[in-house]
């Protein structure tokens, strides 16, 4: 049986900043139940001797030269903001803290 | 002269070329195209305003004695999940409607250096999440073969574009199969290249490691064509393989003559039987096999044990990074806003916006990737998942050394009904077993037509997989298989799609 | 609300600190991190206005992708390499998610299981000249945040604001993080431990040339974590981490106030929480700030992204043998060489001054001279206009001006108004002396002249020095020096006085 509970739904909801109503949380318990159910089975082949992969084509030491090119103007990175003032982004308050 | 609409790219090119055609002429013809039956079909976004003035501007050139390249005023269509300058960017979601980029996709900029011209933006499921393409926030594509039936997903716009002839050319990206499943339920080719031989700079993220750019096209000469423009090295994706790439199309027109099909040596997986595919499919896919037989091919069985763990591996690994990707879509620089009633934080804003303006698939997979990266779930499912990747690899390495390519139907059934398995999400993601294990180990993969479906008509689609960088290989050998089939059909396939209901009229002056 | 302090020395006889410090380094390279868009931390652009040195990665705008700027790896390989730590042969960068209208992309890519440097130690000198051994855990890439502007309300703090505006150019400026390990055995030394390990990551990071290492300006940023423990209990305390504390005597403050302030709580049976807390400049207090909680669920997992950082052995060793001497060896060296004794080397070395005289020196002045401007002069002038001494005037013009003492152009009373002239931007020191005519009079002619008017007016002067009582020249040198307007050399004077009556 899944692990997947509607307070961990909720939790999740907070982590990934999604307003879930009552209805979608109860909703996704379901459902992630039984995604989860049958794709928790990866864990049966997945054995400590196999290493992970996780660029398909392998590549190291892909890097970019010094050297500054134009950066946006002021006008292209705000041409989308939903709010501006001063040139910045405005945002209403902030309750949490910086990290 | 032939309907314009209906040249491949190459043949469009060759009259352009040639002068026969104007490259307003051709942007025209498509755009009245579209103007006549993509309100039944729904696989543009966003029509391009500009592209008559863009191809008015490559017959000057062309008019000067400018040395032009090959493709130069042949329309393209654009995937949705593409930026573009041009035309608004939403990647399908109702949270960046009327979003502009103020920069081009590396392949929308390499494809307008080539002289295309893009004449509009495709429809697609929510940040290409699905398979049917009913997730989109604008509403689902049709299928030109039956409005009824879904057109593939989540790139359908971009493959009901090119099946509908209201494009030559389309540009798709492929994280589990979206370009090459919408291939197969609309007759039509995809081709998903090796990971990194396309750049994904420009391409809204879905999940970074599958993520895939590549042609869309009518035939394979075509998305080779394509993929030689689109392709290549590009310092703005680190992912990118800094290697030389062959012509590809040069490896379609040797692949042509026939002649590569003798001696080759195609697998076949035994893990994957008949009986797991509707038997129209099953039998399609076995008479493909048995024309290459004929031809001198060998069929090899092979085996690939750890396939049947890919859905699973996958429907980890895209919504975990996904849940990643999509975080910036927060109402703080760009796309919708939402507000809840008083006195609410940024906190509240965010988690209201991305309430208001994602769709359920999306939620759903944002929620479950939260989930699989979670502290003290990450080793059992993310983890696991990427050491399901190594075996998926493994499984390949081992194949590749008896066969040159593997070949398997593209996906289990035709085209299904709209609306049919959208209240099921675990059956929608079991659709995209054979097409999952290519993203996984990063391998090229090609759809192209093999006929229509025994038991509904509907058209049915065969795959190829070859190693990584052998994509140039893919398209010899699909080549070699489309010009024996439509030898055999006496014509393309898509000549039997039935008539769109606008082109009724349409066709009257057309032909 | 005051929190309840215990008594510095009665905290040390009861708990014993343990400290630990993280310390993000901005490097000074040309672009960003991640993109190509120029980097604020570098002196060409300190004067940006808001969001003009912004990519699309900066700001996460869709479809964008990160590359990794191949000077901030080598940049960061040096400074793990300065740290005696061991530099990975294979490092990733993963990404840390949680959202913040500061983060673009709503997660921060950062080294987390890999990181490119580990296992290190620092050596740092304390004031009396103990030398201390910091060990070292890691030193990892990352991109800094954007900067939030808190608008309304009346603190310009989180708390109370109305709204807050978001400047992105910070976004993606290159950061070396550096973790020690735990630290014991400060004792009643952590304040000053604390000092003395930022000015070394900041002597290191200078000496190198990969970061301005301005703690005012933000390029070098202090967390600082610290925990009691009863004295004999084994098991390590809870910690608090102190944030962005930037300056230097801030952060011995903090350190000071977190040991008074938990040493209160634990000695009234209080148990203290795990949580970040803010430093107060105005106060000299912390502020309890965000608890440790499972919403810091930061689902770290490799950045797909990008690849790999493997640096070849080649690489390494050609940073390994560009490494400049170490901050303690070459303070040891220079003492030496300049001969100073302990107090005036101190002098030297807690007053940030030591690039200073040093490059004075180098400059063609004698040490003693050298050191005597920059604690002296130079130093007064910098306390009294709440400036740094280094903004004030470079090494070269210090050497030019003593080389015009050592002339005999300038007197030391002369010269420290061409100081204030060449400090208030009126040019090198000779066109400082040029232009307001400050050269000592050398001309015995004029200066006979003056000391025939001031005999004039004390007539009893040369009788007095006659008869033995030379120090009665001080009125006529006076009176000279004062007609001269200060422009004599009083040496002379007084050799001119003393001939005239015969005594020379
Ligand atoms: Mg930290
Ligand atoms: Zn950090």
């Amino acid at each position: 049986m899944s692990e997947i509970t509607p307070e961990l739904v909720r939790h999740l909801g907070v982590l990934a900043r999604i307003q879930l109503s009552d209805e979608e949380v109860e909703r996704l318990t379901g459902q992630l139940g039984a995604i989860v159910d049958n794709i928790a089975k990866v864990s049966e082949v997945a054995t400590p001797d196999v290493p992970a992969t996780s660029h398909p084509i392998p590549l190291a030491n892909v890097f970019r030269p010094d050297e500054p090119q134009q950066p946006l103007t002021v006008a292209e990175v705000l041409q989308n903001a939903p709010d501006s003032d001063d040139d910045r982004f405005r945002v209403t308050a902030i309750l949490g803290e910086e990290q | 002269m032939s309907d314009i609409i209906r040249l491949s790219a190459a043949d469009l090119a060759a009259q352009l070329r040639a002068g026969a055609v104007s490259a307003v002429e051709a942007t025209r013809a498509h755009l009245d195209r579209i103007a006549a039956v993509d309100t039944d079909v729904h696989a543009f976004l966003h029509v391009n305003e500009h592209a008559e003035r863009y191809a008015a501007d490559i017959d000057q050139r062309r008019a000067a004695g400018e040395e032009l390249p090959e493709l130069a005023g042949v329309p393209l269509a654009v995937k949705d999940v593409l930026v573009t300058t041009d035309m608004p960017s939403t990647s399908g979601s109702k949270i960046l409607e009327g979003y502009m980029s103020p920069y081009d996709a590396t392949v929308v900029a390499r494809a307008r250096a080539a002289g295309l011209i893009a004449i509009g933006k495709t429809n697609m499921d929510e940040f290409a999440m699905g398979s049917s393409t009913e997730h989109s926030a604008y509403g689902p594509t049709h299928n030109p073969w039956d409005l009824e039936r879904i057109p593939g997903g989540s790139g359908g716009g971009s493959a009901a574009a090119v099946a509908a002839f209201e494009a030559p050319l389309a540009l798709g990206s492929d994280t589990g199969g979206s370009i090459r499943q919408p291939a197969h339920v609309t007759g039509t080719v995809g081709m998903k290249p090796t990971y990194g031989a396309v750049s994904r700079y420009g391409a809204i993220a879905l999940a970074s490691s599958l993520d895939q750019v590549g042609p869309v096209t009518r035939t394979v000469l075509d998305s080779a064509l394509l993929q030689d423009i689109i392709g290549g090295h590009d310092a703005n994706d680190a992912t990118s393989l800094a290697e030389q790439w062959p012509s590809f199309a040069a490896a379609a027109r040797e692949g042509a003559r026939g002649d590569v099909l003798k001696g080759l040596k195609v697998g076949v997986i035994t893990e994957l039987p008949d009986s797991g595919f509707q038997p129209g499919v099953a039998e399609s896919f076995r008479s493909a096999l048995a024309a290459m037989e004929a031809q001198g091919a060998e069929i090899v069985e092979i085996s690939a044990p750890h396939f049947e763990y890919g859905v699973a591996a996958y429907y980890l690994i895209l919504p975990a990074e996904a849940s990643s990707n999509l975080a910036k879509f927060d109402s703080v620089r760009f796309g919708l806003r939402v507000t809840p009633d008083g006195g609410a934080t940024v906190e509240d804003v965010m988690a209201a916006t991305r309430e208001a303006g994602f769709g359920e698939e999306v939620k759903r997979r944002i929620i479950l990737g939260t989930y699989a990266l979670s502290a003290g779930y990450y080793d059992a499912y993310y983890g696991s998942a990427q050491k399901v990747r190594t075996l998926i690899q493994r499984d390949f390495d081992n194949a590749f050394e008896k066969v040159d390519v593997i070949a398997t139907p593209a996906a289990p059934t035709t085209a299904f009904k709209l609306g049919e398995r959208i209240g099921d999400p675990l059956q929608m993601y079991l659709n995209d077993v054979t097409t999952i294990p290519a993203n996984l180990a990063g391998v090229p993969g090609i759809t192209l037509p093999s006929g229509l479906a025994s038991d509904d008509g509907l058209p049915v689609g065969i795959q190829f997989l070859a190693p990584a960088r052998e994509d140039a290989r893919l398209y010899r050998v699909g080549a070699a298989l489309e010009t024996l089939l439509v030898d055999q059909w006496g014509g393309p396939l898509l000549e039997r799609a039935p008539r769109l209901p606008g082109e009724i009229t349409h066709e009257g002056e057309a032909r | 609300m005051a929190d309840k302090l215990m008594d510095f020395d009665k905290a040390l006889e009861l708990f014993e600190p343990v400290l630990g410090f993280e310390v993000h380094v901005e490097l000074n390279t040309r672009t960003k991190m991640f993109s190509s868009a120029p980097n604020p931390a570098h002196p060409d652009n300190h004067d940006a206005g808001p969001n003009t040195l912004v990519a699309p990665v900066d700001m996460g705008l869709p479809g964008s992708m990160p590359v990794v700027n191949a000077q901030a790896i080598e940049s960061s390989i040096s400074l793990g390499l300065a740290l005696g730590c061991s530099i990975a042969p294979s490092s990733r960068f993963a990404r840390k998610n949680y959202f913040y209208p500061d983060l673009g992309k709503n997660y921060q890519i950062s080294q987390y299981d890999e990181p490119i440097a580990f296992e290190g130690s620092v050596e740092i000198e304390l004031e009396d000249g103990t030398l201390v051994t910091i060990p070292i855990e890691r030193a990892h890439m990352e991109e800094d945040a954007g900067k939030l502007t808190h608008m309304g309300g009346s603190t310009g703090r989180i708390q109370g604001a109305e709204y807050s505006l978001v400047d992105y150019n910070r976004a993606g400026v290159p950061l070396v993080e550096i973790v020690t390990k735990p630290i014991f055995g400060a004792e009643h030394r952590a304040p000053e431990y604390a000092k003395a390990y930022v000015a070394t990551i900041r002597d290191i990071a200078k000496a190198l040339g990969i970061s301005e290492a301005r703690m005012e300006r933000g390029n070098l940023r202090c967390d600082a974590n610290v925990s009691l423990r009863p004295r004999g209990q084994e098991k390590l305390g809870t910690r608090t981490e102190t944030k962005n504390v930037n300056s230097m005597r801030s952060v011995e403050r903090a350190v000071r106030y977190e040991i008074q302030r938990q040493a209160a709580i634990l000695a009234d049976g209080g148990i203290i929480t795990q949580e970040t807390r803010h430093w107060h400049e105005d106060t000299g207090q912390t502020s309890a700030g965000r608890p440790k909680s499972d919403a810091d669920d930061y689902r770290y997992f490799p950045e797909p992204d990008l690849v790999p950082v493997q640096p070849s052995a080649e690489l390494i060793e050609r940073l390994r043998a560009a490494l400049p001497e170490a901050p303690v060896a070459r303070r040891r060296r220079l003492k030496a060489e300049w001969g100073f004794t302990d107090l005036e080397f101190q002098d030297v070395s807690n007053g940030g001054l030591l690039d200073q005289v040093a490059a004075t020196i180098a400059a063609g002045a004698a040490p003693a001279s050298a050191r005597k401007w920059w604690t002296g002069e130079i130093t007064r002038i910098a306390n009294a206009s709440e400036r740094d001494a280094a903004d004030l005037v470079s090494p070269e013009h210090v050497a030019a001006l003593q080389q015009l003492v050592d002339e005999g152009t300038l007197t030391d009373k002369l010269a420290r108004q061409v100081l204030e002239g060449v400090i208030a931007g009126e040019g090198d020191p000779q066109t400082v002396v040029d232009a307001r005519g400050l050269a000592v009079v050398s001309d015995d002619g004029a200066l006979i002249a003056a000391i025939d008017e001031a005999l004039a007016a004390q007539p009893d002067v040369l009788e007095k020095i006659r008869d033995g009582k030379v120090q009665a020249a001080g009125a006529v040198i006076g009176a000279v020096m004062k007609a001269m307007k200060g422009q004599a050399d009083a040496a002379r004077v007084r050799e001119l006085v003393l001939e005239r009556a015969g005594q020379a």
